[in-house]
């Protein structure tokens, strides 16, 4: 995002900044499910949206909410879902048939502590595999991360435009420390901001197919109700968006799901690196943790141990190029976060094994501070 | 002779359903309302979920939305509110509406939002292979109440009565001309209307309940369905064994998108 | 209008699409008039000249496959 203008300055949430965020990227749909700590998000949405000719809607569930975004997003709108990881775990089946469907929206997981109801009111991050896997079946996945206010704008925005340029739902993952921290945010000018909008078909309606395999991977959806009649469906489908059992369309299908993320993967995975260049202990931090991992660098450094931190705004696809290339210069890797170890096993494999990786797992519903992340990295040492 | 081919996809027949479902009688009465009423296909959108009733978008050629199991009106919730100016019909199941979509089912009632809901009832989990259903009978047989089933079943319209629907109708498949008519009077209604359509399964309902030959079980709908309006001279002792079709509720009350359309006139900022 | 009533006093056209048709019987079963037969699993077209065109056995064939004229 440029930063032309300068921009106009406010104090918000995490949780606030990521509905403006919303508002700015044009969404105009907002479905959900009260769920501490995203119920700000919902909150503000309810108060912004009808200003704007925009939708609101509280709906019974969270499986409601996921569904009623996919249906409002097939009429053309941007739409968007917030919650945390119960309704996280509700809504896995509706997000998988976005992917299926290739569906563009935004669901938003402000991530507190589990399994179960866990730490309602307390930070984590242990959704982060959730946000790849959670659901059944094949499918590439985009899943980005915010550190701050700021962030949570911003990637609020990154998420509906690589959502509608790529056709599929797009998962932000904040915490619960990011969402509820009132801090400064610089709101920039719209013309400065950066917006996708999804392609609409150049056919007309009788030569049009809603799955045309094409070299980009990504299909054009007309809006319901522009005239071009078609079927969408959860079920495998062809090119006509038709259910098959064709084993031909169904493996082409299924790879093509993958396929269009990752052969988009150095457009979609934006990193931050901190001091890598001479860096003999590299950690790699996320969201809330990134914070406390920027201060520990200095810290570190200030002490004589040359520590670099590489952070990823985009979780899936996984910036595996970034961590072989710190592997190959650090002798060490640390991984602290908010769960037992969720990412760090995806540094282990990213690294090919040639340095040890190690965890820092915190799951008390209490942030990293510092001085733990400096006493791991001085064990290491 | 109705043309019903310029209103389906008629290169997905013929359908997949089985000799004698009711499903596809259901579809024509539905396609003949919407052609009574000049439904324009463009703007008419179907939503379904998942059960042989909801694989009835695939042949009609509307803007169609084949979901997940049970969360059909969760779809059409957000088509509707996002763009009101569509028809949104809904197609399900006595299970997908009923049990896994129950919730759904209800607060869409209540929340009285413009949409048409086809629920066929067919007593049974059909294309699952027959398993019990929130609509089987006591005592009728499933493949998973192979000792008769010990629940009772859920009156749909009664239930969405409750919730608050603004139109509901029964009908069924044998009293097609009428079906047809209660089709058309929901489509026309705005708000949550329902029509549930006693819709025969022979293959999973029939044939564990002595009624195999479809012809079996429309002779058993020609003698066990009542008219309301003769309904309310019976008898408890002769309404025993039938049930009554017809329109069971058709009040005026607020619509959902339409009040939120009042909402957003009135947050316009002021000229 | 006399048009109508003389266009109605046509015999009837009635066509099965045997592909379409599952052999299901309601069109033969509940035809008032007795016109339709089954023959091989289909139905079959047997006494088109009894028919009184009351369209039931089209309003009623689920897979679309009959239909009078
Ligand atoms: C989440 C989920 N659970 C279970 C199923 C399996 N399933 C598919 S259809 C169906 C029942 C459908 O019954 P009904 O809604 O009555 O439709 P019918 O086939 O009788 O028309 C079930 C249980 C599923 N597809 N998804
Ligand atoms: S199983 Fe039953 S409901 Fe399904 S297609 Fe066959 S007859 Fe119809
Ligand atoms: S139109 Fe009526 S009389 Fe003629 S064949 Fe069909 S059911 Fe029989
Ligand atoms: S009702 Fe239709 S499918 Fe059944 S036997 Fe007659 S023509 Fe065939
Ligand atoms: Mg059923």
């Amino acid at each position: 995002m440029s930063n032309d203008r300068p921009g106009k300055v406010r104090m918000m949430q995490g949780n606030q900044a990521c509905a403006e965020g919303a508002i700015a990227a044009g969404c105009r749909f907002f479905a959900g499910y009260p769920i501490t700590p995203s119920s700000e998000i919902a909150e503000n949405l309810s108060v912004m949206l009808p200003r704007l000719g925009g939708k609101f809607i509280q709906m019974e569930d969270e499986m409601a909410a996921m569904g009623a975004i996919i249906g409002a997003a097939l009429t053309g709108q941007k739409s968007m879902t917030a919650t945390s990881g119960p309704g996280f775990s509700l809504k896995q089946e509706n997000i998988g048939y976005a992917g299926m469907a290739e569906v563009p929206c935004v669901i938003v997981n402000v991530m507190r502590g589990g399994p179960s109801t866990g730490m309602p009111t307390l930070p984590a991050q242990m959704d982060v595999q959730q946000a790849r896997w959670g659901a059944h079946g094949d499918r590439g996945v985009i899943a980005l991360t915010a550190k701050s206010a700021q962030e949570t704008y911003e990637q609020t925005i990154r998420a509906f435009n690589l959502a509608e340029k790529f056709m599929t739902p797009v998962i932000l993952l904040i915490d619960e420390i990011t969402g509820h921290t009132t801090e400064k945010v610089i709101i920039p000018d719209a013309s400065d901001i950066e917006i996708v909008h999804r392609k609409k078909p150049d056919e007309d309606p009788e030569n049009y197919l809603p799955y045309r395999l094409t070299d980009e991977c990504v299909p054009i959806l007309a809006p319901f109700g522009t005239g071009y009649r078609y079927n969408v469906t959860g079920l495998c489908h062809n090119e006509t968006g038709f259910p098959t059992n064709d084993s031909h369309d169904i493996q082409c299908l299924i790879e093509r799901l993958t396929r269009k993320i990752e052969m988009y993967e150095d457009d979609i995975i934006r990193n931050n690196e901190l001091m890598l260049e001479d860096a003999e202990i590299g950690v790699f931090a996320y969201g809330s943790v990134a914070r406390t991992a920027q201060a520990v660098v200095r810290m570190c450094r200030e002490e004589g141990i040359k520590v670099g931190l590489l952070e990823p705004k985009v979780l899936w696809p996984f910036p595996a190029k970034a961590v072989f290339a710190m592997a190959q210069k650090v002798r060490a890797i640390v991984v602290p976060e908010l769960n037992l170890g969720q990412m760090a096993r995806e540094v282990s494999l990213a690294s090919e094994c040639r340095v040890p990786v190690h965890k820092l797992g915190r799951v008390d519903g209490r942030p990293i501070p510092p001085q733990q992340l400096v006493e791991k990295i001085r064990e290491v040492v | 002779m109705f043309d019903y081919l310029q209103y389906v996809r008629q290169e997905n027949f013929p359908h997949i359903w089985c000799s004698g479902c009711g499903d596809g009688i259901v579809l024509k009465a539905l396609i003949r309302s919407m052609d009574k009423l000049g439904l324009s296909q463009d703007e008419t959108v179907m939503v379904s979920g998942i059960g042989c009733s909801s694989r009835t978008p695939g042949y009609v050629d509307i803007n169609t939305l084949h979901t997940t199991h049970g969360r059909a009106l969760a779809f059409a919730t957000g088509v509707k509110i996002a763009n009101p100016d569509l028809n949104v019909i809904v197609v399900t199941g006595d299970g997908d509406a009923t049990a896994i979509g129950g919730n759904h089912f209800i607060h869409a009632a209540r929340r009285n939002i413009d949409l048409t809901v086809l629920l066929y009832n067919n007593y049974i989990y059909g294309m699952t292979g027959g398993q019990c259903s929130p609509t089987t009978p006591r005592g009728a047989y499933a493949s998973t109440a192979q000792h008769g089933n010990l629940e009772p079943p859920f009156n749909i319209s009664g239930l969405a009565i409750a919730a608050g629907a603004s139109f509901v109708a029964r009908g069924d498949v044998y009293n097609v001309k009428k079906l047809e008519t209660l089709i058309g009077k929901a489509l026309q209604k705005k708000g949550f209307s329902l029509v549930e359509v006693v819709s025969p399964c022979p293959t999973a309902f029939g044939r564990r309940n002595r009624m195999a030959r479809p012809v079996k079980m429309m002779e058993q709908l020609r003698d066990t369905v009542v008219s309301v309006e003769k309904w309310e001279k019976m008898t408890d002792e002769e309404r025993k064994g039938k049930f009554r079709t017809g329109i069971l509720k058709d009040i005026e009350k607020p619509e959902f998108t339409a009040e939120y359309a009042k909402l957003i006139e009135k947050m316009r900022p002021e000229e | 209008m006399a048009g109508e009533q003389s266009a109605s006093k046509k015999p009837a056209v009635i066509t099965v699409n045997t592909v379409w048709c599952k052999g299901c019987e309601i069109c033969v079963a509940f035809c008032p008039k007795d016109c339709l037969e089954m023959e091989g699993g289909k139905c079959k077209v047997a006494r088109p000249d009894d028919c009184i065109k009351c369209m039931l056995c089209e309003l009623r064939c689920p897979d679309f496959a009959i239909t009078v004229e």
